[in-house]
């Protein structure tokens, strides 16, 4: 096997210039059932190691699994959100093999006879749709947990035994395979990004990949770019980079994998097709085990499952009850509110969007309540370290404040104010502006004092205005409004200096 | 058809038994007897049947999506050979020279 660290790696750039890299992508998403696809075992995350074990899951002699009805409902509804169509008959099946986080000896999953087929899934990067095949969403059995012991940093490799939890053996998995569709590192990525979005808007798992509820492996390989008028090359080998737990490490691992792949070919050496790992630190992958016994898992039926026979009512229910999907609803905010996808990445990557919908729906105009969350409030949520829809204040509060502000009741300074106030639990906004004395100060009484005696503290400047200076006007509004307490609207105030000294 | 030696030893690998050539001598003819018994099943199975996976006529069994208790830790890693910081303790998965 030829060393990778000997390996002078081409530029990104230079290696897709040559080869084109071929991408087929499977994640496996654990379901947010309360208990195991065949067992009532919990399924929470992060309990005492093995609380949350049972005979059936443990595989005792003489238990029998039951299928959840809840995990084949959330992989129909994942099923008709890609598109597929859903197996109206299909069977379990047992993949046999020897490994000790599945103490049966073998996974119940589902091999020939997916429940899911023949999707595709829309994937937009830099303004260009890519639409990602999708073959097949199938059912199985999620793994136990394993920890290496006596080897370097928990590595397998080197350890002289392992500990296993098996809290996670049997909780309910999809696995969701796509065809060989996707040509680029982005795409890669943005799919991962968009499937995580879609199941999250289906309410069927937490998708969270730093906790393991969304994994990703990436199968990658390359071919020659034809040279005008070749016809396209065979499919490379492929290698498969296993559980990738973050976007970013699904982009790096895969734009690692090109040029590793492109070097090697270079070379005049062939690729090995193999499991390999992805490193965070070293942005690097390597091999994993070798597979010269090639993969033997002797699938058959599992005889301790029945069938399942899906109606079309069953199916047609699903459809019905779907929610509106990221997809058909990043339209609609375009169409009806005029957001950017720009926007809407923003947004979504701050995590406000439902909440900037809600505040819009509450009376507040899209660019304010857009405005708002962006900045004032996904700042605060930062630094309180929370969730922003976990800030004390209702998108309701915020359509009030900005209801406020087109008024011109509120200053934007005073509208940052009342949001402390509300954040620190003093009632409403109205409450708060009511309680903090914060409304912006119209009375002409109390504004002329204090613009008069603006000007009568700096009569230098006072002049310069006169003289048609009028930016010179600046220092003098500043006065007004520190006088002001802020509580004042500073266009007004300008122009209120500027018709008191003759220059408006 | 039949059943070579080559196979009884693949199988006996994947299965991680220990199975010497003397053995794997007397168990092809063995089982390629076997074998031949069970695919007389294929003289009478026509295009007409289908293959049997179940032996009762059964589908959609369901449960509800509710939880139950789990064996207390303690009870569940009584049966195991090793335990060690409330898991099963397994030996080194992977040879030395992996």
């Amino acid at each position: 096997m030829s060393s990778t660290a000997a390996l002078a790696l081409p530029s990104f750039a230079d290696a897709v210039a040559r080869y084109e890299p071929v991408i087929g992508l499977e994640t496996h998403v654990e379901l947010g059932t309360v208990s195991k696809m065949f067992c009532g075992c919990a399924t929470a995350f992060g309990a005492e190691p093995n609380a949350q074990v049972c005979p059936v899951c443990l595989g005792l002699p003489g238990s029998l699994p039951v299928v959840n009805e809840a995990a084949v409902r959330y992989a129909v509804m994942i099923g008709l959100a890609l598109h597929c169509d859903i197996a109206s008959w299909c069977r379990f099946a047992r993949k046999n093999y020897f490994y000790p986080d599945m103490p049966k000896n073998f996974q119940i999953s589902q091999y020939d006879e997916p429940l899911c087929t023949n999707g595709w899934l829309d994937v937009e990067v830099d303004g260009e749709v890519h639409r990602v095949g999708i073959t097949r969403v199938h059912m199985e059995e999620d793994t136990g947990k394993s920890l290496h012991v006596g080897g370097a940093t928990g590595r397998i490799h080197g350890a002289t035994h392992s500990l296993v939890d098996y809290n996670r053996a049997g909780i309910p998995l999809v696995e969701i395979v796509t065809e060989p569709d996707v040509r680029s590192p982005e795409v890669a990525r943005a799919y991962v990004d968009e499937l995580r979005e879609l199941i999250r808007a289906l309410g069927v798992s937490d998708v969270r990949m730093e906790q393991g509820s969304l994994r990703c492996d990436a199968n990658v390989s390359l071919r020659r770019r034809p040279a005008a008028g070749e016809p396209e090359a065979p499919f490379g080998t492929r290698t498969e980079t296993k559980n990738l737990n973050s976007l970013r490490s699904v982009e790096r691992a895969v734009r690692y994998e090109i040029t590793r792949q492109a070097a090697l070919l270079d070379d005049g050496e062939r690729i090995i097709q193999e499991t390999r790992h992805f490193d965070e630190a070293s942005g690097r992958t390597s091999a994993g085990r070798s597979k010269e016994e090639a993969t033997d898992y002797r699938y058959f039926p599992e005889p301790d499952l029945t069938p399942l026979a899906l109606s079309t009512e069953f199916v047609d229910e699903l459809r019905a009850g779907l929610p509106e999907l990221p997809a058909a609803r990043r339209a609609r905010l375009i169409a009806e509110h005029g957001y950017t996808a720009r926007d809407l990445t923003d947004l979504r990557n701050a995590g406000v969007l439902d909440l900037v919908e809600e505040t819009v729906a509450a009376g507040a105009t899209p660019p304010a309540a857009r405005k708002w969350w962006l900045n004032e409030l996904a700042r605060q949520a930062s630094d309180a370290g929370v969730p922003a829809a976990e800030l004390a204040i209702s998108p309701a509060d915020v359509a009030r404040i900005t209801v406020l502000v087109a008024g011109g009741e509120l200053t934007d300074a005073l509208a940052r104010k009342v949001i402390d106030g509300v954040l620190a639990g003093e009632g409403t906004p109205d409450e708060v502006v009511a309680g903090r004395g914060l409304a912006v100060v119209a009375d002409d009484g109390a504004l002329t004092a204090a613009v008069d005696a603006a000007i009568a503290g700096a009569p230098d400047i006072a002049e310069k205005v006169r003289g048609g200076k009028l930016n010179a006007v600046g220092p003098l509004v500043g006065a007004v409004m520190k006088a002001m307490k802020g509580q004042a609207d500073a266009a007004t105030v300008r122009g209120l200096l500027l018709e008191r000294l003759g220059a408006s | 058809m039949g059943i070579t030696r080559d196979e009884v030893a693949h199988l006996a690998r994947l299965s991680r038994m220990s199975v010497t050539d003397d053995e794997l001598d007397a168990l092809a003819p063995q089982l390629e007897a076997i074998l031949s018994a069970v695919a007389r099943v294929a003289e009478v199975a026509a295009a007409d049947i289908p293959p049997t996976s179940h032996a009762v006529p059964l589908t959609n069994v369901f449960r509800p999506d509710v939880a139950r208790p789990s064996l207390p830790a303690a009870e569940a890693l009584a049966g195991a050979p090793a335990a060690e910081d409330g898991r099963f303790r397994v030996p080194r998965i992977l040879d030395p020279d992996e």
